[in-house]
């Protein structure tokens, strides 16, 4: 079983051991690759590869599978995330209500291109698809809070509140 | 059998009530087009090409799963059915990478048969079109996504059939791609490189990592003395190349047409493959007096190795440590050869013809330079070579007769049989019960080891010796045999793996047979019996009699497993590391 050591210190890795139970608790029933990475993706923020490998070993399936399942659904990053992670929108209803540009606006504010994490840890910027909140279009949410019916002008004010 | 009726066309039928409206279908000669179906391989109707009308359904169905029932009426050419394949093909077509002029499978590709069957004059759509960069890092195989159509039969037999399990359908809809994960090259991967993809991929979107630039340089260079030398399973197949019948044998015309490509002699691999017999049954016979590791394996399969390597590792000191026949055949002619022909072993370049991919991966590896050069300097599967012959403008089909070199063209009909699997155990046991009895056997048809069943078994009485033997073709039957022994449910001395399903014949270096060929024609068995035809016509049939290897010990190599046949003739094997991490 592959494990990662910390890179300073050496230490293994306290999550490592924690997927391991995650991994354990879902191994025998069906169907449990997608759950054992939602609560992956929990615990580690993302899936990296060393998180894939650990899930296929575990799990008894191929990396190019649980990579397959990964890429397929929108919710699951292969980047890291930032502490305020900031999703556009860009459903039918959000996209004609010009969410473009909105994400226009957040790239060039936060200097960042989408699935892109801030270096400072602050940021990450995505486009997903639709919420399910056509009613508030043009929608961006940051972490839990949605902001709805806004324009390009209100991304600056937005970014700020995070920032203090 | 249950049998329903059922309308097609108007053309009322019987048929058996478990197949599909494809099957029927095609038992009445009505022709439905398919792109993604593969009989038993992939059978998702993913790809609508096959549509047709079902009375009372309420859209257009696919045929290739669609089971037929009583009364079941079908239309598969009205106009509804017409429009939606056109348009079908057309959206397929619109961001394929339509450079068919310079495509290797131009003339041989389904895409491009399915746009001329249905007419296909004009694309009326244009948009975004894929611009991927091509993964041609594998010694073996080169891939270019830009002219995959997602028909997902490549990763139904990585991972259904080989359980390799290196490539799959990742991302979503427009971006959806066939690759691995991470993105990783198939040199970065555990791939195995059987090229089983190669040889079900509809187009060119997976081929073979072209060797014969350097194989036409080697033979324009007059410093050189370029041989070349051909595996069992060419001769059955590279007919089919140019328009011969499946199992045809054309071992005359493929030494003629080598001779006329410039080669300076043309040798056997067979003769190379009763080297191997001797060998490999010197190897069992010591290891059954001995107590040496048992079962052994064979090794002749370079794709079973490295698939053995990244995932059995503890039955790595089961493998033979024999070489491949061809690698022996590199090391015996840049050792032995040359030393009698007088030609510094640096100046010979070795040809494989192989009808594998993986053994362009073998070639390389570093243990295969018994005398200081590379055993085999390039390695040709049979569709390159067919391509060769083409370029020269030889007319295969109309050649004079003619046969192998000497010194090393002559060969058993133990050693053909090898390009079939269950062959190098039944060559190996005509040889290993004649020794072991000191008695000559008249009956050396083994078949129990015979035919196309994924594992068989045979148990031999030999000299007071029970022989427990298994023959696993195709990966995935190799792991399920692998699992039941390390689970301790069976016990043998002795196992044949192939990586390729059926073995050599079926390779992944192979002539390519569409889908409505490969679905319902078994090219491993009608390859297989063109093999033991060959065998049975051959005068000596044991490798242990073959005059060739007999002087090769007298004069060279001493006893077989020696010292010398040691160096020149066997190998090792190391763990391989899936997916390993950057650190």
């Amino acid at each position: 079983m592959s494990t990662n050591n910390c890179c300073c210190c050496g230490q293994v890795d306290e999550r490592d051991e924690k997927l391991q139970e995650i991994i354990k608790k879902h191994k025998e029933t069906k169907g449990a690759l997608i759950p054992v990475l939602h609560e992956a993706q929990e615990l580690y923020g993302y899936l990296p590869i060393e998180v894939q490998k650990m899930v296929a070993e575990g799990l008894g399936v191929s990396l190019s599978e649980v990579y397959g399942v990964v890429t397929f659904y929108t919710q699951f990053s292969l980047n890291p995330k930032g502490k305020y992670k900031i999703q556009v929108c860009m459903g039918t209803a959000c996209y004609v209500k010009g969410a473009g540009q909105i994400l226009d606006k957040l790239k060039e504010k936060l200097g960042l291109d989408v699935d892109q994490c801030s270096e400072d840890g602050l940021f990450s910027l995505e486009a997903c698809r639709c919420i399910g909140a056509c009613g508030l279009a043009p929608v961006i949410t940051v972490n839990e809070d949605v902001y709805g019916r806004i324009g390009p002008d209100d991304v600056e004010g937005i970014i700020k509140k995070y920032k203090e | 059998m249950e049998m329903v009726n059922i309308t097609i066309d108007s053309r009322k039928l019987q048929v058996p009530a478990n197949y599909t409206i494809l099957e029927a279908a095609r038992e009445a000669n009505i022709a439905i087009p398919t792109l993604c179906f593969l009989k038993e391989i992939n059978e998702i109707g993913a790809c609508r090409m096959c549509v047709v009308e079902v009375k009372g359904a309420r859209s257009l169905q696919a045929a290739c799963v669609y089971p037929v029932s009583e009364g079941l009426e079908i239309y598969t050419q009205s106009p509804s059915v017409r429009e939606a394949r056109k348009v079908t093909l057309e959206l397929i077509l619109s961001n394929h990478d339509k450079k068919c002029l310079t495509c290797v499978r131009s003339r041989n590709c389904e895409l491009q048969r399915l746009a001329e069957d249905l007419n296909i004059k004009d694309i009326r759509f244009e948009g975004e079109s894929y611009d991927y960069s091509l993964d041609e890092l594998s010694p073996s195989i080169v891939r270019d996504p830009n002219k995959c159509v997602l028909c997902r039969r490549c990763v139904s037999m990585c991972k259904n059939v080989q359980t390799v399990s290196v490539i799959d359908t990742n991302e979503r809809g427009f971006k959806t791609i066939v690759s691995s994960a991470f993105n990783k090259s198939l040199n970065e991967v555990p791939c195995v490189m059987c090229g089983q993809c190669i040889n079900v991929c509809p187009v060119g979107a997976l081929r073979e990592k072209d060797g014969t630039e350097m194989v036409w340089d080697a033979l324009a260079n007059p410093d050189l003395h370029v041989v070349v030398q051909t595996a069992p399973a060419v001769r059955v197949a590279l007919g089919e190349e140019f328009g011969m019948p499946i199992g045809s044998r054309v071992t005359s015309n493929m030494v003629a047409s080598l001779r006329r490509l410039g080669f300076d002699k043309v040798f056997d691999t067979d003769t190379a493959a009763d080297l191997t017999i001797m060998e490999e049954g010197t190897e069992l016979i010591n290891r059954i007096k001995n107590g040496g590791k048992l079962p052994l394996i064979t090794s002749c399969s370079p794709g079973w190795i490295k698939f053995c390597e990244h995932n059995y590792p503890e039955f790595l000191d089961n493998l033979s440590s024999c070489k491949s026949p061809h690698e022996m055949f590199g090391a015996v002619l840049k050792s032995y050869y040359a030393e009698k022909m007088g030609i510094d072993p640096s100046k010979v370049f070795v040809v494989s013809i192989m009808p594998c991919t993986a053994k362009k991966f073998e070639a390389q590896r570093p243990e295969m330079a018994a005398t200081g050069h590379p055993d085999v300097d390039v390695v040709l599967t049979t569709r390159e070579l067919a391509k060769m012959i083409k370029e020269a403008g030889i007319d295969f089909k109309d050649l004079p007769q003619r046969q192998f070199d000497d010194p090393m063209g002559e060969a058993t009909g133990a050693a053909v049989i090898f390009g079939a699997t269950g062959g190098v155990m039944e060559a190996a046991l005509r040889t290993v019960a004649e020794v072991l009895s000191g008695e000559s056997i008249e009956n050396v048809e083994y078949n129990q080891v015979r035919g196309v069943e994924g594992i068989k078994e045979a148990t031999i009485e030999v000299a007071g010796l029970t022989l427990k033997a298994a023959v696993a073709h195709g990966l995935g039957n190799a792991r399920k045999l692998l699992d039941r022994i390390k689970a301790g449910e069976a016990e043998y001395h002795f196992i044949e793996i192939m990586a390729c399903p059926g073995g050599c014949v079926n390779g992944g270096g192979q002539p390519i047979q569409p889908s409505d060929v490969r679905s319902w024609i078994d090219l491993r068995t009608e390859r297989a019996k063109a093999i033991y035809e060959e065998d049975r016509d051959l005068p000596i049939r044991k490798s242990h009699e073959n005059p060739k290897i007999k002087a090769l010990y007298s004069e060279f190599l001493g006893e077989p497993g020696g010292h010398k046949a040691h160096k020149l003739l066997h190998t090792h094997y190391k763990q391989r590391e899936n997916y390993p991490l950057d650190k």
